[in-house]
């Protein structure tokens, strides 16, 4: 393997894998509050890549804005969820929250193939971001680069507000014990609402940075990075944010690199995902970064 | 006692109008209905074996569609014939030692339904070690890979071009016959004692330990036998569609069972029933809202998808506005039909209170 | 009298946390003894250690003379101790006969495959049939015979407290531990419950280990008591020798209690 390839492919891991965090970001903090599995967090990270299809290649609108309207039509659209299918089931038992997730998700997709057909569209990659910079027998390409810094950006500016401002220290506390924290005169449903827009917006951004790199879009394409995340979040260990990220950037190398090694186990790409799932499970149930929650016997 | 005989002389009759049925609609009715008419049973079957893994022992299973999977791949490769194998391998040869291996349909049932519990067992005992959620999400993982796998290994499976040609076996008193009878082997099971210790596991697993019920083992158990009707439902499936092929199986496929057990309401065999019924109708009559409508002198183009938006949106409903379903854990009995004695009793107890 | 359960040196630790430090009693057969102390005093733990959800970092649980050390809960159950919860755990959607048959589970010999098709096996219908005969007889004599079709959820307090008793009479135990049994009952129920603790022992034949809190309960129907706290065992002894015990004084009421104790 040369040295240009290597690099290519670490490049090619590294944006795949921060991409997967992001999402990842999303299901570990909804799961650490209301110990959900939001099964439609992929399809809202695809909402996220069909909306900026529609404002940047269809409506032609210039990119910042396109992307402006992309991350709060999605961040709307996660807020809905919560009103919708999950918070009148806040007192319900968990499998009860955990089939209107299958639900929600299931409606997404098909109401995406309603409204956008199941024809997967290209997406038109802007052409300064796809102008390579050479670096002695390396070639680069802008946007490879630009995924994982925005991702890490990201992430970092989430934790500032999980663990800097207020509404982040009563996100740590509804986590901890949300019973108390209502008492304590926190508006939980607003903290739960926060909580679903950040994650929404993360997925929005993972979804217009994945459209830009897998440049298509279609109805079907959040359920497998979907899965992914979310078994890069119980990887790191489920409810940690740090965590998420490595379980992404770890799966991602997985994925990548055992493909670049072995490229006869191409067909097999989508299974390692869950293979290292069930792998963790069995070794450190709590994942890498977690905390064991244990029910009081 | 006489209740006893009454009851059992009308399930009797119920039984005999049944077969009277069976034996008239395949000469009367339609394909369309014919296929339907089978797929309820089917349905049923499947609903069924997902209620004991979920509703009955309280495991949120999400593998189904890949138990299905085995199971109508063993059947399918069981009863095909050589001659038709060799033809089917066109993208790599089959391999030689499945090429001649053919049994009879029912062997093939019973195989069919016989490898999937070993799947499950041998994906039982790592992950069943595991509570709640993640289950959910290892299933549904086991089961991709098992569609992976099938797309993948193409000496055994003929990868992504599937099986075709296979022999439709499953007529109506082949799938009632099965359901039947696993109806009778699932509501003795639930009658019993052994029932009763599935249910604990469910409700308050420390608590069934401190009892003595070794809950792993039951669990493994009830996860291994939910997943044999998975395989036998799998196995009917192929036989009836006489086509499969990996993208069958997806996780849809998985969703709708859980709608039959959620609608008829989890823990309850009857509801499984009714669920299979109900949701399998539905999923056909909403085909009308994407096939193009006529209204006198207006067209109404199809629209494409819009049948399992519905569907979604029920199923949001039923879990928001009605979690317990149609029957909640409860189950038909003939009773419901005869005022009981005890409350004839009550009744007039409290009337002869009031003189 | 012969020795029934023997704790040996059980340490018990969560990280950096000491809930029960060198514990060490035994249990002659036949007794009621009261396991009492502050809360966090590690009563709960002691009892999680012997009926095996917890396996102690240090030290062995002999029962019988057996080492029950480590293992399962259900091989403990299996083994003839029972236990009950301190914040009730019925199997809720179940009815109170169920509840009771689960109990047997544990020492029914017919396999669960039996079950599909009991017509073909005539000894699994013969012992499902003695089961459900002893479980009404059960609750016949726990005066729960009348709710037997009834939900479990459906009782009122004080019979599920009595349902879970019964549950784990179902088990055929020789040893009995109560997680405070009298919790949440008003004055006249705990009274009803210390002459039924009694009737348990003597007509069960059983040895009974409880936890409580009220203190009427434990110094009226206990016969040996001893005193948790830190996880470090303070003082045994009779009730009389309990009460007077400056050094359980000063556990329960503090430091100056103690000393105020013992100036008088």
């Amino acid at each position: 393997m040369t040295l240009n390839m290597f690099v290519q492919h670490f490049i090619n891991a590294l944006g795949l894998g921060s991409l997967y965090g992001l999402i990842a970001v999303g299901y570990t903090m909804v799961y650490g509050i209301l110990r959900l599995i939001n099964f439609a967090h992929g399809d809202i990270f695809m909402l996220g890549a069909y909306f900026v299809y529609f404002t940047t290649v269809v409506f032609k609108l210039p990119w910042l804005l396109g992307v402006g309207i992309s991350i709060i039509g999605v961040t709307v659209c996660g807020l809905l969820v919560d009103r919708i299918a999950y918070r009148p089931l806040r007192n319900a038992p968990r499998i009860s929250a955990l089939i209107s997730a299958i639900g929600v998700s299931f409606f997404i997709e098909n109401l995406a193939i309603v409204v956008f057909s199941g024809i997967p569209r290209p997406v038109v990659q802007p052409p300064l971001l796809m102008k390579p910079i050479v670096v002695g027998q390396v070639r680069l390409i802008p946007l490879g680069l630009m995924v994982p810094v925005i991702s890490f950006f990201l992430v970092g500016v989430l934790l500032w507000m999980v663990y800097k401002t207020k509404p982040g220290l009563a996100m740590r506390s509804i986590s901890f014990d949300i019973e108390t924290t209502r008492l304590m005169g926190v508006s939980v449903d607003r903290i739960i609402a926060l909580t679903f827009a950040l994650g929404s917006a993360l997925a929005a951004v993972a979804g217009i940075l994945w459209a830009l790199r897998y440049p298509r879009v279609e109805p079907f394409m959040g359920i497998f990075p979907g899965f992914k995340a979310f078994i890069a979040a119980v990887f790191g260990g489920i409810g940690s944010i740090p965590g998420a990220m490595v379980g992404g950037i770890i799966l991602g190398f997985v994925e990548i690199m055992s493909i670049a090694f072995f490229p006869h186990l191409s067909g097999y790409k989508d299974a390692f995902a869950f293979v290292l799932l069930i792998f963790i499970l069995l070794i450190k149930p709590t994942g890498l970064m977690g905390e064991k929650l244990e029910d009081k016997i | 006692m006489s209740r006893k005989i009454r009851n059992g002389t009308l399930t009797l009759l119920a039984l005999a109008l049944f077969a009277c049925f069976l034996n008239w609609a395949p000469s009367n009715l339609n394909g369309y209905v014919l296929r339907i008419l089978n797929l309820i049973a089917i349905n049923a079957i499947l609903g069924l074996s997902l209620n004991l893994i979920y509703g009955m022992t309280g495991m949120f299973s999400l593998g189904h569609a890949g138990f299905m999977a085995i199971g109508a791949y063993v059947s399918a490769l069981l009863i095909l014939s050589p001659a038709q194998k060799e033809a089917m391998w066109i993208l790599e040869p089959i391999a030689p030692w499945l090429l001649n291996l053919q049994t009879p349909f029912l062997v093939s049932l019973i195989l069919a339904g016989l490898v999937a519990a070993l799947f499950g067992w041998l994906i039982a005992l790592p992950i069943l070690k595991l509570g709640g959620d993640y289950l959910g999400i290892a299933t549904l993982g086991f089961s991709e890979i098992i569609r992976i796998l099938i797309t993948n290994l193409t000496p055994l499976t003929n990868g992504s071009l599937g099986l075709k040609g296979i022999p439709a076996h499953t007529t109506l008193w082949m799938s009632y016959g099965c359901l039947g009878i696993f109806l009778v082997c699932m509501v003795s099971m639930m009658n019993s004692n052994f029932g009763n210790v599935l249910k604990a596991v469910r409700d308050d697993e420390t608590a069934a330990r401190t009892m003595g019920v070794n809950t792993f083992r039951i669990r493994v158990l009830a996860f291994t036998l939910g997943c044999f009707g998975g395989g036998l439902g799998g196995a009917l499936m192929g036989n009836l569609i006489t086509t499969i092929d990996p993208r069958m199986f997806m996780i849809t496929q998985t969703y709708n069972l859980l709608m039959i057990v959620v609608v008829g309401g989890l823990g309850s065999i009857t509801g499984s029933v009714i669920g299979a019924v109900l949701v399998t109708t539905m999923l056909e009559w909403l085909r009308f809202v994407e096939n193009p409508i006529q209204l006198g002198s207006l067209s109404i183009p199809g629209i494409p998808g819009m049948r399992m938006v519905l569907f979604s949106v029920l199923l949001i409903a039923v879990i928001i506005f009605r979690r317990e379903g149609i029957m909640g854990m409860r189950e038909f009995t003939w009773d419901w039909f005869f005022p009981s004695r005890k409350k004839l009793e009550k009744n007039s107890e409290r009337g002869g209170e009031g003189l | 009298m012969s020795r029934i359960l023997e704790l040996k040196d059980i340490v018990l630790r969560f990280g950096g946390l000491t809930a029960v430090d060198h514990l060490s009693f035994s249990i002659d057969k036949g007794q009621i003894i009261g396991l009492i102390g502050p809360n966090g005093a590690g009563k709960t733990s002691a009892f999680n250690v012997i009926s095996g959800f917890y396996r102690p970092t240090e030290g062995h649980v002999e029962f019988e003379g057996a080492n029950l050390t480590g293992l399962p809960p259900h091989e403990v159950c299996k083994a003839g101790i029972s236990r009950t919860f301190q914040n009730i755990r019925l199997f809720q959607n179940e009815t109170v006969l169920q509840n009771v048959m689960v109990g047997s589970w544990v020492r029914q010999k017919s396999r669960w495959w039996m079950s599909l098709m009991p017509p073909l096996f005539p000894s699994f219908m013969r012992e499902e049939r003695a089961i459900r005969a002893r479980s009404l007889e059960l609750l016949a004599r726990l005066e729960l015979d009348e709710h037997a079709d009834d939900l479990a959820s459906s009782l009122p307090y004080g019979a599920q407290r009595r349902l879970e008793i019964a549950r784990a009479l179902a088990t055929e135990p020789r040893f009995l531990l109560l997680d405070e049994p009298a919790a949440g009952m008003n004055p006249n129920e705990s009274k009803e419950l210390m002459l039924f603790i009694r009737r348990l022992r003597d007509e069960f034949d059983l040895t009974i280990l409880l936890i409580e809190h009220d203190m009427k309960v434990v110094m009226n129907v206990c016969e040996y008591i001893h005193v948790l706290d830190h996880g470090v065992l303070i003082a045994s002894g009779t009730p009389d020798e309990i009460r007077n015990n400056p050094s359980v004084i000063e556990a329960y009421l503090g430091k100056a209690a103690g000393k105020g104790a013992d100036h008088a």
